[in-house]
């Protein structure tokens, strides 16, 4: 297991903008194999993650308009890097701010500097970021000012303490005037209904994410009302495993900073409430050139809570060529490129309930299209996590000091999908 | 080298015209081609100047800059020299840069590279042990062979470094010079050797890579390191877990013995009614001599289902392959539900895990059909991952589920995805062919979509549909009469081909069909596509065959045209079928069987999956992906008839006893050791009860039972009002003023428990009777204690007492202080001296104690 060779970066225009080699110099025309494969596939999306080529194989992930292309020699787990190019990727979005082209261009001398600590000889070496952190300071403006008067550098010079503890997520010396823990729980509805409005595959997934600012070192544990909805958790590191076999409470020492703590999946014996409703009427005449459109949403099992943030987005038939249509509320988008319409419809209010109505214009001549189009829907329901999960409370151990605690519920559409 | 290096400073400190530049460039960099670059190497004039200069600031701009070069691919080779130099500033971050350089040219510029060398062999005995460790990183990173022996002595000094971090680093290296001079394989083992015995975290996975690497081969090196691998693996980072579990993987697969049975295979869904009873049933069950499971076999399977859970998905997927490929069949079911969840992650995930599924679906179907909605497709799947849910959905289908399915395939043939749609119908023949209750109901579904408006679709329908009547050789007249007259629609050959084929194959059950398509086809022949021109030739043979009265001259007119044609395929087979089947005083004796030859009975066509016997790639690898052996897999062996001698993996004791007890420390240390040691001797109690073959939920029913009645009770008192969390932090000022009281009253009613309770360590008892004494408030107290009693009883059971605990329990009170300043001490401790924290980490790890103790006993 050789592991990663090499690393090119490429934008959307298929330009390779950044390369880091950490064996001998492997020449940009590899990615030559990459482009061919981008052609055949027509759309980002299907550009298959792994190539072989004669000589290498290719595994590339597509992140945030970019390709990261990795070059492999010998047999390795593919999910092994697929899941280290998407961790580049996190430490460059949680570096820069955002992980792109201006971005990574602009800081190329830190993005250097991190893929060499975070790969040695391609065998990952740190990735959590309170390590690197401690390693290579990101960049703020005060800092960069501050290193050309004082000459002082960005580059630590010391082993980060996290580096050779039990405990490689949480640098050490953390100081806070304000203590603070926030835990964001955010679920997801991934949901496909069928044409009649029946659901055919309703399933919730969750996320808490935390925001850790504690002096020192606290031992924190979080604890359910009713763990025992929780079906299938994935852990941070930091947890202790064996407290959760054993009392279902969430035991950890936290990382400083922006986390994931756990994702889960529901059990899906638990029925899921369907928090919206969508009446569609969809019609394409037979030989002629147009066809109708109606679309209304509403309110259905939101638990009393508004449900906001809403957004119809459809792929319209590749034989539309411009829709007329006129919005109850919010405003609407058509491409006729990429025949996507979007409906930004914001708030529902059951008084008044949105629609979206007119005429859809076709490429005449052309057969009329053979299916309707599914409508994918985007709605937030803040305070409510709809499974019903509710953390009971958050001990914690270790500091003596009170720390301002706070938990917030978001529930959002995942992969939701009406069928028409 | 050295004077040219200096005369080229001389130059560029000159000043001179780019001339004399050019031409000590074009000495170093061979490639030339610098006539295109003047301009860059204009620019490169004024990064020497700034290199040369006696300031870090402008030092550093310029190393910025040439490491920016470097990285948009541009050849900043031939400032070699003047970067060299560098490596020896005090600054860390330009040394960090020029490292980055040196080991991007150090390959082409051999001699130059040599001059820093001596740097690093004094950065090697320094005292930080970062500076130690990237020295050694570079200086292997430096790939330039006469370093070999430096690098040698360098490896071997650092593996006995007392930082782990230097020995990781050393391992790295270890692989490195391996590459570089694969003579060293003897003297890197040895090495290796040394480094599997270290027990630290940090160097497992470095080490177990090298091994991989170097001597994959050797499994002998793994014995002794066998079980404490098992059990530190949970506490190495996730890379290095990964590449363990592989590791171990293989090991197991040449160690212990099959625990599959011999009807496993048939019997997959019976499985799960066995599952609830012990493993003692079902060893009993076995006709041949009873299994029982190497208990070393077994370690390796407990310790790594906690792994199921990380965040990871190479983690978990190693798992899942280390499941599939070494545990009995039985409790490799809990794979799937980890599996699935990485389905939610980003589309490269997806692609890998599907394609893994879609490999143990075939097998064990049994694995995935609780989960079968969890593959359908999304119109915004990408069409990859759509085309394998299609797969996985295909392997999973049964009789029970055969009609939601077919509901579901009714949605996808409309996509707008064509190539989806396609994928979907030859879906849909497979289902047919497998399940033959529907087979009819999928064939007049199928004919349905002949009148589709999609080309694509209707094309592939037709293929699908001459698949499945071939299979079926029954009485289909209707379907064939109506795909003759799609000839005049469709224009996709490979449909055009498939009807013709039919019509020809059953030409003798449409008689009067049959002709009046030669004839349309004769007419078209010229204009037609080379597939259906082959299949026009076989027509027209089968009919001359079966009915010559009327097709003779058409036939004869069609091998004409087929004579004259410019595809030599077709002129070959037009000779050949006017040979075969016209009698003329030439033909041999093969003309005589012609009809036999041509309207034999054909074997139908066998629908399998792409991904049948893929299995035979260890899962979770590239060559598995690939469906093709990559370069360096390493291959799983088959199970071995008889164990080899276990006893192998047995360790000395002394040299443990040795390390388990450093007994000044050990004060300072409980508080760590509480919570890592609690976890490990759960993991102990839980152990039996995963050996007795209880898959989920592994803790005793009992507190199971009690886990609910105190939730519930908990359920109810939080029914208040107020949402309690969000608010926690105000109530939580309240606690802290009552705080003081309450620890009293508490702690009086908690002597009183801990006398019933016998036996308890005194750190657990600190942890809760603080939560205690946080937590109540006085609406929940009651509940909140009770199940705090409960819960403790289990820990009871399971914990066993030190001597030094039980002294150290003193009153209630008094320990809740002393248990925060045990925590800052021990927060002090762990960052001062990391190499004894994992020294801790050990001694508090009973369950190694009680596994040797068992071993040896």
């Amino acid at each position: 297991m050789k592991m990663i060779h090499s690393l090119f970066l490429i934008n959307c225009s298929g330009d390779i903008f950044l390369e880091k080699h950490w064996k001998s110099v492997v020449s940009q025309s590899v990615c030559d194999y990459f482009f061919e494969a981008q052609e055949k596939a027509a759309d980002v999306e299907n550009v298959p993650p792994v190539i072989s080529t004669p000589h290498h194989y290719l595994i590339s992930i597509y992140r945030d308009k970019l390709f990261f292309v990795s070059v492999i020699q010998t047999e390795v787990p593919p999910l092994f890097v697929i899941e280290f190019l998407h961790r580049v990727a996190d430490t460059f979005q949680d570096y820069f701010g955002e992980c792109s082209e201006a971005a990574i261009k602009d800081n190329v001398v830190i993005v250097y500097e991190l893929l060499e600590e975070m790969l040695d000889n391609g065998f990952p070496l740190a990735t959590e970021s309170n390590i690197l952190k401690e390693l290579i300071k990101p960049p703020t403006i005060l800092r960069s000012v501050v290193n050309s008067i004082t000459g002082s550098s960005n580059v630590g010079d010391t082993l980060p303490t996290g580096q050779l503890s039990n405990i490689p997520w949480r640098r050490a010396g953390v100081k806070y005037t304000n203590n603070e823990a926030y835990f964001d729980v955010v679920e997801e509805i991934d949901a496909i209904i069928d044409k009649s409005g029946s659901t055919v595959f309703a399933e919730i997934q969750g996320v808490i994410d935390a925001c850790i600012k504690l002096s020192g070192m606290p031992d924190l544990s979080l604890s359910f009302m009713n763990p025992r909805l929780l079906d299938d958790v994935s852990f941070h590191p930091c947890i202790r495993f064996k407290r959760w076999e054993s009392e279902r409470v969430l035991s950890f020492i936290p990382p400083d900073g922006n986390f994931r703590l756990i994702s889960y999946r529901v059990s899906s014996q638990n029925l899921v409430a369907i928090p919206v409703y969508v009446k569609h009427s969809i019609s394409f005449k037979e030989n002629s050139s147009c066809g109708r459109f109606d679309v209304t949403i509403g309110p259905k099992q939101n638990m009393g809570k508004t449900i906001e943030g809403v957004t119809v987005t459809v792929h319209m038939p590749k034989v539309v060529l411009n829709m007329n249509l006129t919005p109850t509320q919010g405003s609407y988008t058509f491409d006729p490129v990429t025949k996507v319409l979007t409906w930004d419809v914001g708030k529902i209010t059951p008084q008044k309930l949105p629609s979206l109505k007119g005429l859809v214009n076709l490429q005449s001549g052309a057969p009329k299209p053979e299916e309707n189009p599914s409508l994918n829907i985007q709605f937030k329901i803040q305070q409510l996590a709809i499974s019903g999960l509710k953390v009971n409370r958050l001990d914690m151990y270790g500091e003596k000091y009170k720390p301002f605690k706070g938990v917030k519920y978001v529930t959002k559409a995942g992969k939701f999908q009406v069928r028409t | 080298m050295s004077s040219n290096s200096f005369a080229y400073n001389e130059q560029s400190g000159g000043g001179e015209a780019t001339e004399l530049g050019q031409e000590a460039t074009s000495t170093i960099s061979p490639s030339g081609a610098f006539g295109l670059f003047s301009s860059d190497l204009k620019k490169n004039e004024d990064l020497k100047q700034m290199l040369e200069s006696n300031k870090d600031s402008a030092k550093l701009d310029a190393m910025k800059r040439i490491v920016g070069m470097i990285a948009k691919g541009k050849n900043a080779s031939e400032l070699f020299p003047a970067v060299v130099k560098n490596v020896a500033s005090k600054n860390i971050e330009i040394k960090k840069l020029v490292y980055v350089y040196l080991v991007r040219y150090a390959e082409e510029q051999q001699d130059l590279a040599l001059l820093s060398i001596s740097t690093f062999q004094r950065a090697l005995k320094d005292p930080n042990q970062l500076i130690r460790a990237s020295a050694l990183r570079v200086l292997s990173s430096i790939r330039v062979p006469i370093i070999v022996p430096i690098m040698m002595l360098a490896i071997k000094e650092a593996a006995a470094d007392l930082s782990p971090y230097v020995r990781k680093n050393a391992a790295h290296a270890i692989q490195k010079l391996y590459s570089l001079d694969p003579e060293q394989k003897e003297m890197l083992i040895e090495v290796i050797e040394k480094l599997l015995k270290d027990k630290s975290i940090l160097v497992a996975g470095s080490v177990v890579m090298a091994f991989e690497e170097v001597c994959p081969d050797r499994i002998d090196l793994i014995h002794k390191n066998y079980r404490k691998l098992c059990n530190l693996l949970v506490d190495v980072e996730e890379w290095g877990q990964v590449v363990i579990i592989h590791m171990l993987t293989r090991y197991a697969r040449t160690q212990f013995v099959s625990p599959w049975r011999e009807d496993d295979g048939l019997e997959d869904n019976e499985k799960s009614f066995y599952d609830s009873d012990d493993e003692q049933k079902e060893k009993t069950d076995k006709r041949k001599k009873p299994y029982t499971m190497d208990p070393d076999h077994r370690l390796l399977i407990r310790n790594t289902k906690p792994l199921l859970q990380s965040r990871n998905a190479a983690v978990v997927m190693a798992v899942a392959q280390l499941y599939w490929h070494i545990s009995p069949k039985s409790e490799a079911g809990i794979i799937s539900k980890s599996l699935v969840r990485l389905l939610r992650s980003n589309r490269e995930v997806q692609y890998i895990v599907l394609q893994n599924i879609a490999t143990m679906s075939i097998q064990r179907k049994g694995m995935f059909e609780p989960y079968l909605k969890s593959f359908y497709v999304r119109s915004t799947d990408p069409t990859m991952i759509k085309t394998l849910k299609l797969e996985i959905l295909t392997n999973l289908a049964n009789e029970a589920n055969i009609s939601t399915l077919l509901r579901e395939f009714q949605t996808y043939v409309k996509s707008q995805d064509k190539q989806f749609a396609a994928a979907t119908i030859q879906t849909i023949g497979r289902c047919a062919a497998n399940i033959s209750e529907v087979t009819d109901t999928c064939l007049s579904g199928l004919v349905c979509l002949l009148s589709n408006r999609d080309e694509i679709v209707v094309a592939e329908s037709v293929v699908v549909i001459k698949k499945l009547l071939q299979m079926q050789p029954a009485q289909h007249g209707e379907i064939i009469k109506h795909m003759a007259k799609l000839l005049d629609s469709i224009t996709v050959p490979v449909a055009r081909a498939s009807i013709l084929w039919l019509i020809g194959e059953n030409c003798e059950r449409v008689p009067k069909i049959a002709p009046d398509v030669l004839r349309k086809m004769a007419k078209s022949f010229t204009s037609e596509d080379d597939l259906v021109k082959l299949q026009i030739l076989n027509l027209g043979a089968k009919l001359y065959l079966t009915n010559s009265k009327q097709t003779k001259l058409l036939t004869q007119y069609i091998l004409n045209l087929g004579k004259y044609d410019q595809n030599y395929d077709i002129r070959d087979r037009t000779r050949f079928i006017r040979q075969l089947i016209v009698p003329n005083e030439k033909s041999g004796a093969l003309s005589k069987y012609a009809k036999k030859i041509f309207l034999a009975q054909k074997p139908a066509p066998l629908l399998e999956s792409p991904f049948k016997d893929r299995d035979h790639f260890q899962l979770g690898t590239l060559s598995h992906t690939l469906n093709a052996k990559a370069a360096g897999y390493l291959e799983l062996s088959n199970w071995p008839e008889v164990a080899p001698d276990p006893s192998v993996r047995n360790v000395e004791v002394i040299d443990l006893a040795k390390e388990w007890t450093p007994a000044g420390k050990a004060k300072n240390e409980n508080p760590t050791k509480k919570f890592y040691s609690e976890s490990e001797e759960e993991e102990d109690s839980s152990d039996s009860s995963s050996d007795s073959g209880s898959e989920s939920g592994s803790e005793s029913g009992e507190e199971d039972e009690e886990g609910d009645s105190s939730e519930d009770s908990s359920e109810d008192s939080s029914s208040e009002p107020e949402s309690e969390s969000g608010r926690q932090s105000d109530t939580e000022n309240r606690r802290v003023a009552k705080r003081n009281s309450k620890t009293k009253g508490k702690g009086d009613s908690k002597d009183e428990k801990k006398e019933n309770e016998k036996s308890k360590t005194s750190d657990s008892s600190n942890a809760e009777s603080s939560s205690v004494e946080e937590s109540s408030s006085d609406s929940e107290s009651e509940s909140e204690s009770e199940s705090e009693s409960e819960s403790r009883k289990v820990t009871k059971e399971k914990e066993k007492k030190t001597k030094q605990d039980r002294n150290r329990l003193a009153t209630d009170v008094s320990l809740l202080d002393l248990d925060d300043c045990q925590y800052s001490c021990l927060c002090a401790n762990e960052n001062s001296c990391a190499a004894s924290s994992n020294e801790w980490k050990r001694t508090s790890c009973p369950l190694f104690l009680s596994k040797t103790a068992l071993y040896f006993w």
